[in-house]
């Protein structure tokens, strides 16, 4: 407990906690299969939402790619479910037996080079996290050394969604162009597609869910954590006082991308798909209305943030197929009008406050008053 | 005349509203027909379908919103009339068909998850869906894991096949090699330059079409290009095209690239009353945006045009007139919807059940009479025999047809010596 104590504040804590009880209890419990692996697939969201919370959030990089990286761990853990899917025995039919479909519809006769190692699940691991990892270490050495920053980086970012989507797009025989990696099937030799796999994916993603939490968070209130934010005010303070002010926005960056990228990895396991439509601009910027809608400072909001909108989007689009998008984009204007800190800043002015005054009403009463709550919150948002 | 394609429809409605009428003289006065005189519900569904005595579920999956919307709504509104017709002719096997309605977005994912929603929650019957070729990709391991059953409209590529689909457009063999030995005949075409939108489709069709030039009609290929969706810019291979003079330029360029590509390829001054040009992904719905006189004089290979002289189509295009508005044009892709619920409901008929297997068993063989293109079969392997039709583009944003196959073509998904 003291360790907890230290770690989380109380509000933090009873936000894990409660967060906890929905994803490992409540929501296993009270949900068919169908829903449960929409929920799984709603995760995979919040992955990208909690690197956001880091990068945007507190680093104040605002990055409109980040479905880059998301597709990256995606097509990665893609490519060897599709080889694994892809054996001679499977693929008879084809003119080529034992390559992906899309190759032997594109004239390609023989596996790529590219392709050979993802036969390795060890490769494919490190892959997801290493590809998307490396590819924003140099984006983000090449921008921010040069001290490219605010909107000028946030255009750049969207312009590389761009250029990977055409690119995955243009190279079909390599990629699957835009239909993407359909019908994935097992996983060294496990199927992923009936009920019980996805029960256990969905466990599994929820574990990796709050390892990524944990991380997020300790790397918030470590110094690193605090000169984030030092640098999202007042960059220029930081670089005088003597740091690395670029070195500093390539490390959240890149821990942005690789959550993606764990995200994505998850997606095409839990979907069995990956395609250039969550590659792209839009699908990137959706990415941050997560965030915005749960609250960009929050590790927990971002995570309600995903769940809450995409089951918006869900139920909207069921209830009424013609309309739903003007309902969602409503949702998102009130939001972003009404409470621009999100969800979190919701729960922090009208739940939390309350739950405070009655505690330290108590507190008060029983004469143990402390001010450790506040000293111990969140950066003074 | 033009009402006695109308009795197929009329007497089994009579019929009905006359049992009907027996039975429930209040109910009688509404010009329905009475449901649930079928056989019972526990032998013609065994597997759990949503199939009560009075009624039965299918899903309509298309994009309603999003890029494809503009497509696929006469696909939607080509199913809606089917049902409708269908079940003011007494529904299937004595159940009026209830159709549940989702978005796919233009999101294939999405398609996947609707697919997924429509079998595993709303245990449908059929699902009448799918448009572009990445969506059927998507939702096809769905309807194959959940065992459900896809009518397909669109001509695609070919290189598939499953138990769980009817597909109902035209694969590419069918749609291509006639018109192709059309033209080279016709207009003694030896030279042809291909130009396609950047996807599996337009890859796949012109793969085919360039084996028959060079193999079968002897001919060149003197160019192949391909544009990005969405591309607007098509002025560097319109000159290429001036400088190579090619017999025919053949083109499966789709969506919305086709307005600028038959906008600058008028204003470069090429002349398509001189100038050939067979175009496999142009329906009457394009011409809408396109324009009339940006592509008239341009020939399109397709299996179905609005203005076929049939008895079956002067009942279809009034009756799809009056429930969507004068103003709507119909396409072959439209047409092709249109079939997906006659089939089904033909198909349920002739199994004696909504069972899924059965009805993928009972599926070859079954006939449409009335279809509005003529009548189709569907083939062994789940496709259609259907006429290939050669239409010229006029004025007015209608096609003049100008050739069709005498007999009907067999579909071949999986075409020997074109891969």
């Amino acid at each position: 407990m003291i360790i907890n104590s230290r770690f989380f504040n109380r509000s933090e804590l009873i936000g894990f906690v409660a967060l906890g009880l929905i994803l490992f209890v409540i929501l296993p419990l009270s949900l068919d299969v169908f829903r449960l692996n929409l929920v799984a697939k709603y995760l995979t969201y919040a992955f990208v939402a909690i690197g956001l919370v880091l990068c945007w959030g507190y680093g104040g990089i605002l990055s409109l790619g980040q479905g880059v990286f998301f597709g990256l761990g995606g097509y990665c853990m893609a490519m060897f479910l599709k080889l694994e899917a892809s054996s001679v025995e499977n693929t008879k039919i084809q003119s080529t037996p034992g390559i992906p479909d899309f190759m032997d519809w594109n004239q390609i006769t023989a596996l790529p080079l590219f392709w050979q190692p993802f036969h390795s699940l060890t490769f494919t691991v490190l892959a997801i996290i290493l590809v998307p990892g490396l590819f924003a270490l140099i984006i983000g050495t090449a921008m921010f050394k040069r001290r490219v920053g605010g909107t000028y980086f946030a255009i750049i970012t969207q312009a590389v969604a761009a250029i990977l989507t055409i690119l995955i797009v243009g190279q079909q025989g390599y990629t699957g162009g835009i239909n993407g990696m359909t019908d994935l099937r097992t996983l060294k030799g496990w199927d992923i597609r009936p009920d019980h796999a996805k029960v256990v994916l969905y466990f599994f993603e929820v574990f990796l869910l709050f390892g990524c939490i944990l991380i997020a968070q300790f790397i918030r209130l470590t110094k690193l954590g605090r000169i984030l934010v030092a640098m999202r005010e007042q960059e220029d303070r930081v670089r005088f006082s003597g740091y690395s002010v670029a070195n500093f926005k390539i490390f959240a960056f890149c821990m942005a991308a690789i959550f993606a990228a764990i995200g994505g990895a998850m997606f095409a396991l839990n979907v069995g798909f990956m395609s250039p439509s969550f590659v792209g601009i839009v699908p990137s910027i959706e990415m941050v209305i997560y965030t915005a809608v749960g609250g960009r400072t929050s590790i927990f909001g971002a995570v309600w943030g995903a769940l809450l909108v995409n089951f918006a989007k869900t139920g909207l689009s069921e209830s009424f197929p013609q309309l739903w998008l003007f309902g969602l984009g409503a949702l998102f204007i009130a939001v972003v009008l009404a409470f621009p800190n999100g969800l979190s800043g919701i729960w922090a002015d009208h739940v939390q406050s309350r739950i405070d005054r009655l505690v330290s009403s108590i507190k008060k009463k029983s004469g143990d008053w402390t001010s450790n709550s506040v000293a111990d919150g969140a950066p003074a948002e | 005349m033009s009402d006695e394609p109308n009795k197929g429809l009329r007497s089994p409605l009579r019929r009905k509203l006359l049992m009907g009428a027996a039975a429930l003289p209040l109910v009688s006065i509404l010009p329905r027909p009475s449901f649930g005189a079928g056989p019972a519900t526990a032998t013609v569904n065994t597997t759990g379908l949503a199939v009560t005595d009075t009624e039965v579920t299918v899903g309509i999956l298309h994009s309603a919103t999003g890029t494809m919307a503009i497509s696929e709504t006469g696909s939607i509104q080509a199913e809606k009339l089917a049902i409708e017709q269908i079940n003011a002719a007494g529904g299937v096997l004595g159940r009026k068909i209830k159709f549940i309605q989702e978005d796919g977005a233009s999101d294939w994912p999405t398609f996947a998850e609707k697919a997924k929603k429509l079998l595993v929650n709303d245990k449908v019957a059929a699902i009448m869906g799918c448009w572009t070729s990445a969506s059927r990709k998507a939702v096809l391991p769905v309807v194959e894991q959940y065992n459900g059953m896809l009518y397909y409209p669109t001509f695609y590529e070919g290189l598939e096949q499953s138990k769980n689909v009817i597909y109902t457009g035209q694969e590419a063999t069918q749609q291509i090699l006639a018109g192709l030995n059309w033209i080279a005949k016709e207009k003694g075409a030896k030279s042809f330059f291909f130009i396609g939108s950047d996807y599996i489709w337009p890859r796949t069709s012109n793969k085919i079409a360039r084996k028959h030039v060079e193999n079968v009609l002897k001919g060149k290929v003197v160019g192949e290009e391909y544009y990005a969706l969405g591309s607007t810019q098509f002025n560097s291979v319109i000159n290429k095209i001036k400088l190579t003079k090619p017999d025919v330029i053949f083109t499966d360029v789709v969506g919305g690239s086709n307005v600028a590509f038959y906008k600058q390829l008028k204003a470069a001054g090429v002349d398509l009353s001189k100038q050939a040009l067979l175009t496999i992904s142009v329906t009457e719905d394009e011409i809408d945006g396109i324009g009339g006189e940006n592509i008239a004089g341009a020939y399109a290979c397709m299996k179905y045009f609005q203005s076929l002289d049939n008895a079956n189509n002067k009942t279809f295009v009034p009756a799809f007139k009056k429930m969507w508005g004068e103003k709507t044009v119909i396409g072959d892709v439209t047409q092709a919807g249109y079939l997906g619920p006659w089939l089904w409901k033909l198909t349920c008929e002739k199994a004696g059940s909504f069972d899924v297997d059965k009805i993928a068993a009972a599926s070859p063989g079954v006939e449409f009479k009335e279809a509005p293109e003529g009548y189709v079969r569907i083939h062994e392997n789940h496709h259609l025999w259907s006429k290939t039709r050669v239409g010229r583009a006029k004025l007015d944003g209608q096609f003049e047809l100008i050739f069709e196959t005498a007999d009907l073509i067999e579909p071949d998904p999986f075409p020997k010596g074109y891969q």
